[in-house]
């Protein structure tokens, strides 16, 4: 028999599903399956079903039914944005046709071609595409580990960290001392943790301004670094202190019970411990076999992994070259890789790679700055091709409108990732 | 020897602004006609549904208190857009390549001489470097319009929707513009005019000079071929 559309809406439910065409339907479909639904994964997740226009099976795997995005989750914590403001549903991803499934995977077979989900299911995949963040490295910071994050949150995975974070800052006791550890390269959002100390100071310029920040910092220098310290200066003058490593800044222990931070030798008590580790691939990257050491080398052509031609990983944990670890950076992966995937299972057309980001940081009330690129792929990489950094000495007006502009790209590469809101 | 002593001398004086035409302030204010009927200029000059035009050089766009310019204008502003000869040179030849959503309706004077002469009539009303040294000062229009070839390209839409990823992590697609302007349904020439004028610097802004900086003349014409009619 043949069952068109409309003789199949016009049956029962009880029928279509004895019938289980659609079943069957599905499975003569190519199947790609995304793990992960953050700036990478999500946004290849939707391109692919969208794009596909329903030729492709999409699924996404990911846990939360919320997504805080940890682009401006350092403006909650200095006050400009709400918790809610920085959260995102999956219903967008519904609508474009992704499956959506709130589960781990907790393990993948290469060879079987399958993932396997906390929640007891397989699922079968024609390509796999993994971006699932970043973890932290075991011992990375001494004194500190994974159970340690209540007390020492690292708040670089954004939601209940974040504002557990927030929480600490909003106790800390007047002249307090709130402290930083600062990660070693490579880390996603390399202006991050400074973007951070910004809106921190802010937050106790206005409500504890006797209050004092030190940032251990393993590293001899940072990005934007010549604009976050203009900042610091101009605005939060005496409140920030910065330990490099060449004053030691790398030789850090923490110990959560007696809440000390101890940078070369020195102890200090502290109120706050915001501890930030040396970073590695998501554990599922590792589970599924694609990385070497940290993270999970990548084509630049494509982001199809160096170990196996129907794996793609993206975002933060992909080794690809050049591009920080930012969520644009994902976000840009994802279209050059969804368009690769497509064309490899549909024979659509693919295109050149062309890789872009741009950071923006705030450091004070409309005080922007922001670095950019391009990139493209060759053989061995994705390569800067050309770039640009906001200078120091510009114009409130110019740092205003860059302010401005980054709230325009937050509600571009939110749409972008999750569908426009309705 | 001597010969390249001449022929240096006289690159040298070529490179000289001194040597730019300055342009006839009579018939300038012939070609002023055509403006007048928004923009004030001279003694008593107020603002009307343009703003004023004196002391126009040195002036930052939308840099007057008191006008109600479009976001575009002032977006271009905060960029540091400022009015001098070559500025307006650019801005003259047509608005929207440098200030795509300006209110003006004008759609722009396309002789090179033309501009030369209305720019060296509206300098009369600012500054003047015979006096004030540092003044701005007043040089000869260039022709950059588009090549009609690139404008005449007929774009493909299908890669312009590959190619407009790098657009929508920022520009969002369904429009809206809290930030950073809305580029959907942006009408075809008037998109490839603005790719181009941040290709060749004309337009400032440093993240769409890099975008564009890279962007073939075909990729333009695909995107603004996509961009022209995105359906949400
Ligand atoms: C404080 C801070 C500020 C930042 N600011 C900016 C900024 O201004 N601009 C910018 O571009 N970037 C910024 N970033 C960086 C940006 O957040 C990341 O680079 C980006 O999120 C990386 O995308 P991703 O897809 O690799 O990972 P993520 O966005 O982290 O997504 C990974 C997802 O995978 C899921 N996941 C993990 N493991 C599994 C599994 N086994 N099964 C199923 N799901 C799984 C997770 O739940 C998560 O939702 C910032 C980061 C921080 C921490």
């Amino acid at each position: 028999m043949t069952l068109n559309r409309r003789t199949f809406l016009s049956t029962s439910a009880v029928a279509a599903a004895t019938l289980a065409a659609p079943m069957v339907r599905a499975q003569g479909k190519p199947r790609v399956v995304v793990i992960g639904g953050g700036a990478g994964g999500a946004t290849a997740a939707r391109y692919i079903a969208k794009d596909s226009k329903g030729d492709i099976d999409t699924t996404l795997i990911e846990p939360t039914r919320t997504y805080y995005t940890c682009f401006f989750s350092n403006l909650y914590l200095g006050g400009f944005k709400t918790i809610d403001e920085i959260g995102h549903s999956y219903g967008g991803l519904a609508a474009a046709g992704v499956n959506v499934l709130h589960d781990w995977a907790v393990g993948v077979d290469r060879d079987a071609k399958t993932v396997t989900l906390a929640g007891g299911g397989t699922l079968n995949y024609d390509k796999l595409i993994l971006s699932p963040g970043i973890d932290f490295v075991d011992m990375a910071v001494p004194g500190w580990d994974i159970s340690a994050q209540n007390a020492m949150p690292h708040a670089y995975k954004a939601g209940s960290q974040t504002e557990l974070l927030k929480a600490q800052l909003k106790a800390m006791p007047e002249g307090g001392t709130f402290a930083m550890v600062a990660p070693p390269n490579p880390y996603r959002c390399p202006p991050g943790p400074y973007e951070r100390v910004s809106m921190v100071a802010h937050y106790l310029k206005l409500n504890n301004p006797t209050a004092k920040i030190i940032v251990a910092d393993p590293k001899p220098k940072f990005s934007k670094m010549a604009l976050f310290q203009e900042g610091w200066n101009n605005h939060y003058e005496g409140m920030v202190d910065w330990v490099g490593e060449d004053f030691g800044g790398g030789n850090v222990s923490v110990d959560h019970a007696a809440m000390t931070v101890t940078i070369d030798d020195e102890v200090t008590k502290v109120d706050v411990a915001n501890v930030i580790p040396a970073m590695k691939a998501g554990r599922i990257a590792d589970i599924a076999g694609v990385t070497d050491g940290n993270w999970a080398p990548v084509n630049a052509a494509d982001m199809s992994s160096k170990m196996d031609p129907d794996v793609y990983v993206l975002g933060d944990a992909s080794q690809q070259g050049d591009m920080p670890k930012s969520g644009f950076s994902a976000n840009s992966q994802a279209k050059v890789c969804a368009n690769a995937v497509r064309g490899a299972l549909t024979g659509s057309k693919v295109f050149p790679a062309k890789f872009s980001n741009t950071c923006w940081s705030l450091i004070e009330t409309n005080d922007g700055v922001k670095v950019g690129a391009t990139y493209e792929a060759t053989a061995e990489k994705i390569a800067k091709v050309d770039g640009f950094i906001s200078q120091t000495g510009e114009s409130a007006d110019v740092r205003k409108a860059t302010y401005e502009e980054s709230e325009g790209w937050y509600a571009g590469i939110t749409a972008d990732m999750f569908g426009a809101k309705a | 020897m001597r010969a390249l002593a001449a022929y240096l001398a006289a690159a040298a004086l070529a490179a000289l602004p001194a040597l730019a035409d300055p342009g006839d302030v009579e018939k300038g204010q012939k070609l002023f006609q055509q403006c007048k009927s928004c923009h004030q200029i001279g003694a008593g000059a107020t603002n009307r549904s343009g703003p004023h035009l004196n002391g126009l050089f040195g002036r930052k766009a939308a840099g007057l208190d008191g006008f109600r310019y479009s976001k575009s204008f002032q977006r271009a502003g905060a960029g540091g857009l400022e009015w001098h000869a070559e500025t307006l040179d650019t801005f003259l030849e047509n608005p929207r390549a440098m200030t795509s959503g300006t209110r003006m309706s004008y759609r722009g004077l396309k002789n090179a001489k033309d501009r030369t002469h209305l720019i060296a009539f509206l300098r009369q009303y600012s500054d003047d470097p015979a006096n004030i040294p540092e003044a701005d000062p007043t040089a000869q229009g260039i022709d950059h319009d588009l090549d009609p070839a690139i404008l005449a390209l007929v774009g493909d839409p299908e890669y312009g929707a590959y190619l407009s990823g790098e657009c929508t992590t920022c520009h969002q697609a369904a429009g809206g513009d809290d930030g950073i302007p809305s580029i959907t349904l942006w009408p075809e020439d008037q998109f490839v005019v603005a790719m181009h004028a941040y290709k060749t610097k004309k337009r400032n802004h440093p993240v769409m000079q890099m975008i564009a900086g890279r962007l073939g003349d075909e990729e333009i014409a695909a995107l603004a071929a996509y961009f022209k009619d995105l359906e949400n």
